[in-house]
């Protein structure tokens, strides 16, 4: 449980520097955080997505070998 | 749970750092360059290489063990890491043909760079049928020992050495600017910020992938000695 904990925590962490980060990147005059720097943010969330994507499903099947381990 | 998860963790991190920050940092654009935006393809092109190259390396030193003291696991990390290696040679070559596109004009230019992955695929793309093509296991683990060392000192020719006598199109391959891959006055500071946690970040994924599949084998290895 302490483990999971750490775990969300980091996973926390790394989110939050991305918000600061685009925070800081947004221009006075834009309408809304997809739109504005050339729409550049749109290519972040979709690769973000997949990377997420792509990390769940790792870290399932990590989780599911470790069972198989314990057999 | 999942097994020694912080070293997981930190490639979890390192990318999602590399994706986000990746294409919001400040790209040089210097006149006479025609890189551009394209530039950021440096978080995710070159790390395949970086990565491929240390799972061969990995893969050549459990190959080596292997020969040293027959252990059928050494055989397991050996093929699984060079299997990994492949897998991220080929979406190297894939990334580099999509930015030689538009960077280029053509997706295969003939480049020595590209050639000589393409030579020291084919040679891993061989270490492969081999073992496959032989039936008995522990012939199989030993020969495919003995080739993957082969294989591994003709990586490096391949990739490193042999672009490097001719004249290249990657960055910093022109005249005697003398290094086919990275070209130092292209990348600033703040992008050897991201670099250097992408190589790392992609790195580790890819040995995480590689550790699943080594587990997977293992136990089919137990199962098949219990049956």
């Amino acid at each position: 449980m302490n483990k999971l904990k750490r775990i969300i925590g980091v996973m926390l962490l790394a989110i939050l520097s991305v918000a600061v980060q685009a925070q800081s990147a947004v221009p006075e005059d834009n309408t809304g955080l997809m739109r504005s720097n050339g729409k550049i943010y749109v290519v972040v969330a979709v690769v973000v997505t997949i990377l997420l994507g792509l990390f769940f499903y790792v870290f399932n099947l990590d989780r599911k070998i470790s069972k198989l381990e314990k057999k | 749970m999942i097994r020694q998860s912080w070293w997981k963790l930190l490639s979890f991190v390192l990318l999602v750092y590399t994706c986000s920050y990746g294409f919001l940092v400040e790209v040089p654009s210097p006149p006479g360059v025609p890189l551009k935006e394209t530039i950021r393809n440096l978080f995710f092109h070159v790390p395949m290489w970086i990565a491929m190259m240390i799972c061969f390396g990995v893969s050549v030193v459990y190959a080596v063990k292997y020969l040293r003291r027959h252990d059928p696991v050494y055989d397991i990390y050996s093929t699984e890491f060079a299997r990994t290696g492949t897998l991220l040679g080929i979406l190297g070559l894939i990334t580099g043909m999509i930015w030689a596109n538009y960077q280029w004009g053509k997706p295969w230019s003939g480049d020595p760079k590209q050639n000589g992955t393409a030579i020291a695929l084919l040679i891993y793309f061989a270490y492969f049928v081999l073992k496959g093509s032989l039936q008995d296991e522990e012939k199989q683990s030993r020969i495919g020992a003995v080739y993957n060392v082969f294989a591994f000192f003709m990586l490096f020719p391949t990739i490193w050495i042999l672009p490097r006598l001719t004249e290249s199109l990657h960055p910093g391959g022109q005249g005697s600017e003398g290094n086919p891959g990275l070209n130092p006055k292209d990348t600033t500071n703040s992008m050897r910020t991201v670099m250097y946690p992408a190589f790392i970040g992609w790195t580790l994924l890819s040995v995480w992938i590689t550790t699943l599949r080594i587990r997977v084998q293992i136990i089919h290895q137990k199962q098949l000695a219990n049956e």
